[in-house]
């Protein structure tokens, strides 16, 4: 009995940690598009921030100062489809397209001398012993869930109330809120309506950049091309799965995180066909991006339901004086 | 002090696009170099290897054509999305399924006897049709679900990905290797130097007739885009779905037949690439051409004409990009591209004044 909840909770506290880098990135894709900026461009600030992240925690040996770089990366990396989006009122579609290529180009370039780094100075992960000692449930469920669970985990349990906190109870959140519904109005009573929305693209691109470091420095401590595989536009979708909301952007990251990890664990079980041949694993590695379309279906009748959640003015450059929001 | 200022344009004269994508893909191209310089290299080495290689050698032109090929096929899928701003980012997943679909006529279907227009046909019908099944899908999404098309486009490559690597790697593997066996002979697309012993000149060239399906396909688009209701009504769409709406167009009928046609093309894309090409399907076997494509699509301004010749000289910039160190070079230089081309629009949209010792009254109404 003991051994199937381990198993199963090993498995659940898995996924979490896998979460954990989507939890960072759809927050922050969250936030830039509260402030009424689309950024598509996730993935290739995720990337930026992984190989930033890996690379200085490489040369400095300490993955702190890689985490700092890694969110800086991917933070500069935002400020240009700020310049784009914003400031040049170009289509923000395709100028976060634009920062996908851009990032994966600029990291297969730089990256390459890092490939073969097995020894990367990582993240600390927390050990927690007394979970064990914890009657009834703590052998079978919470050692095995938050016994071995690296930093990044905590620090992503801490930032969903946290941004919760920033977008409602905060008055730059409100700011952030203003500039996303109504810009117009915003700026009609003296707030900077494009200061600030490059203000929450650049800590959109700082969660980005936070993402692609957890991954390098914690997740899968490594640097491959194509590190992220689509996790950020997974989080794109999944801002739209949360309707905009952090409480729900986490759950949707967590089941995420989940799916993703499943297959691994799976072919681990010996009486699954899984176990016997590896290539059938390829049907389960589609689970997260066939599950990606289906909670958009859901959240989208939703939405046309409800008609809440998408800030107003999403997408829309601000001109002052011209129609519109 | 100098002030700027932005005013809308009316219009904007013809020449004026063509110079500012000219101008944007040499800042492009500076902005590159400034990187490769950071990155250690020298930029002037580097785009002279490229551009040698790509361009100027006696075999570029065949070398940069067989690139091509996909890029304008695909690109041009694209771009009839993007018209009605339908964001087909999928490309390269309907490609891939494309190549699957027509891998699995020529290896599985039609006997090795069958003849070649008949073969040919065949795969190229398999992969039209794979393509736009793998299109449809999330057009259907979005035209009956309202689901965001660029998100479930692109979820849909990764599965077309692990759909593939499932069938290099399982049923059709031959010798432990990630591959199909090679297609038998009149699979292949007929290639140019198929008539070395007619004109010598044509030795050792690759280029295959599939660059004739993207001219073809790129006439037979401008003709429609000009011509036809469906091009007419994509224009109206794109440019103000509500006026659309009222006028008694069916909005979601033409979303779906849109990306039939645009999947279609990018399947097309890939048939042509495992016949013309690789000659079997293997792992890996696109470099990206069809995220690509939408660099390309959008630097032609969705001009099915101007796409050939930009499809061109992408091409040349794969295949002189796989001759230098490191293998991102391309990728990066075309994410620049593509950003300053996007920013450039701004001066076909608005012009830009230039102001010298604004008066106060001017500066207090902003």
């Amino acid at each position: 009995m003991d051994e199937t909840l381990i198993f199963i909770f090993t498995i659940v506290g898995a996924g979490l940690r896998t979460g954990t880098p989507l939890l960072f990135a759809t927050c922050g894709a969250l936030i830039n598009e509260r402030a009424g900026v689309l950024n598509l461009g996730v993935e290739g600030m995720m990337l930026v921030g992984a190989l930033a992240g890996f690379a200085v925690s490489y040369t400095t040996g300490n993955p702190w100062i890689g985490v700092a770089m890694g969110m800086f990366a991917g933070g500069l990396l935002s400020l240009l489809h700020g310049l784009v989006s914003i400031s040049l009122r170009g289509d923000q579609v395709v100028s976060g397209l634009a920062l996908v290529f851009m990032g994966r180009g600029i990291t297969s370039v730089f990256g390459s001398r890092y490939v073969e780094i097995r020894d990367v100075p990582r993240l600390p992960t927390v050990e927690l012993p007394f979970m064990e000692n914890i009657p009834l449930i703590g052998r079978g469920i919470l050692d095995p869930l938050f016994g071995q669970q690296n930093i990044v985990f905590y620090i992503g349990l801490l930032t969903v109330p946290a941004v919760w906190f920033l977008i409602n109870r905060t008055r730059p959140g409100l700011y952030m809120r203003a500039v996303g519904d109504y810009p117009a109005a915003a700026d009609s009573v003296g707030i900077n309506v494009l200061g600030q929305r490059y203000l929450w693209v650049f800590v959109g691109g700082l969660f980005a950049g936070l993402a692609g470091a957890s991954l390098s420095l914690a997740i899968t401590p490594l640097w491959i091309e194509d590190l992220t595989a689509g996790q950020g536009w997974i989080a794109v979708g999944l801002v739209i799965f949360a309707s905009w909301n952090p409480w729900r952007a986490a759950m949707g990251a967590y089941i995420f995180g989940a799916l993703r990890r499943l297959p691994l664990d799976l072919q681990a079980v010996a009486w699954l066909p899984f176990a016997a041949n590896p290539i059938l694993g390829v049907w389960l590695d589609m689970i997260p991006y066939l599950f990606t379309i289906l909670a958009l279906v859901i959240s989208s009748r939703e939405a046309t339901r409800q008609r809440l959640g998408a800030p107003l003015a999403l997408g829309q450059p601000y001109v002052r004086g011209e129609r519109g929001l | 002090m100098i002030r700027f200022r932005l005013e809308r344009r009316d219009n904007a004269p013809r020449w004026l696009p063509l110079v500012t994508s000219l101008g944007a893909v040499l800042v492009a191209l500076m902005f590159g170099a400034i990187l490769l310089a950071y990155g250690g290299l020298n930029p002037l080495v580097a785009y002279q290897q490229m551009f040698k290689i790509g361009f100027a050698e006696s075999y570029s032109i065949s070398d940069t054509l067989v690139k091509s090929t996909p890029l304008l096929l695909a690109g041009l899928g694209v771009s009839i999305a993007f018209r009605m701003r339908l964001w087909n980012i999928g490309a390269e997943g309907q490609l891939l399924m494309g190549a699957w679909a027509a891998t699995a006529v020529a290896l599985f279907v039609l006997p090795d006897t069958a003849p070649r227009f008949i073969m040919l046909g065949a795969m190229s019908l398999a992969g039209f049709a794979a393509g736009a099944f793998w299109g449809v899908i999330p057009g259907w999404l979005k035209a009956r679900l309202g689901v965001n098309e660029i998100i479930s486009s692109l979820m849909l490559t990764y599965v077309a990905t692990l759909f593939i690597n499932y069938f290099v790697y399982g049923p059709w593997a031959v010798g432990g290797f990630p591959l199909t066996e090679k297609f038998p002979r009149n699979a292949w697309f007929p290639r140019l130097l198929d008539y070395v012993d007619a004109i010598p000149f044509f030795r050792g060239m690759t280029a295959h007739i599939g660059f004739f399906y993207g001219v073809i396909a790129a006439i037979v688009l401008y003709i429609l885009f000009q011509h036809s209701k469906w091009g007419y009504e994509l224009k109206v769409i794109g440019d103000n779905p509500s006026a659309a709406r009222y006028a008694g167009m069916n909005l979601n009928r033409t979303i779906v037949l849109t990306m039939l046609i645009s999947g279609g093309l990018a399947g097309l894309a890939g048939m042509s690439e495992v016949a013309g090409v690789v000659h079997r399907l293997q792992e890996n076997f696109s470099p990206g051409y069809g995220f690509t494509a939408i660099i390309v699509a959008w630097l032609a301004r969705l001009n099915p004409l101007t796409m050939i010749i930009v499809a061109y000289l992408f091409g040349g910039l794969l295949v002189g990009g796989d001759a230098i160190q490191p293998a991102g070079i391309p990728l990066m230089i075309q994410g620049m591209i593509m950003f300053c081309v996007i920013s450039a629009e701004l001066f076909t949209r608005y012009r830009i004044r230039i102001k010298r010792n604004a008066s106060v009254a001017e500066v207090s109404n902003g």
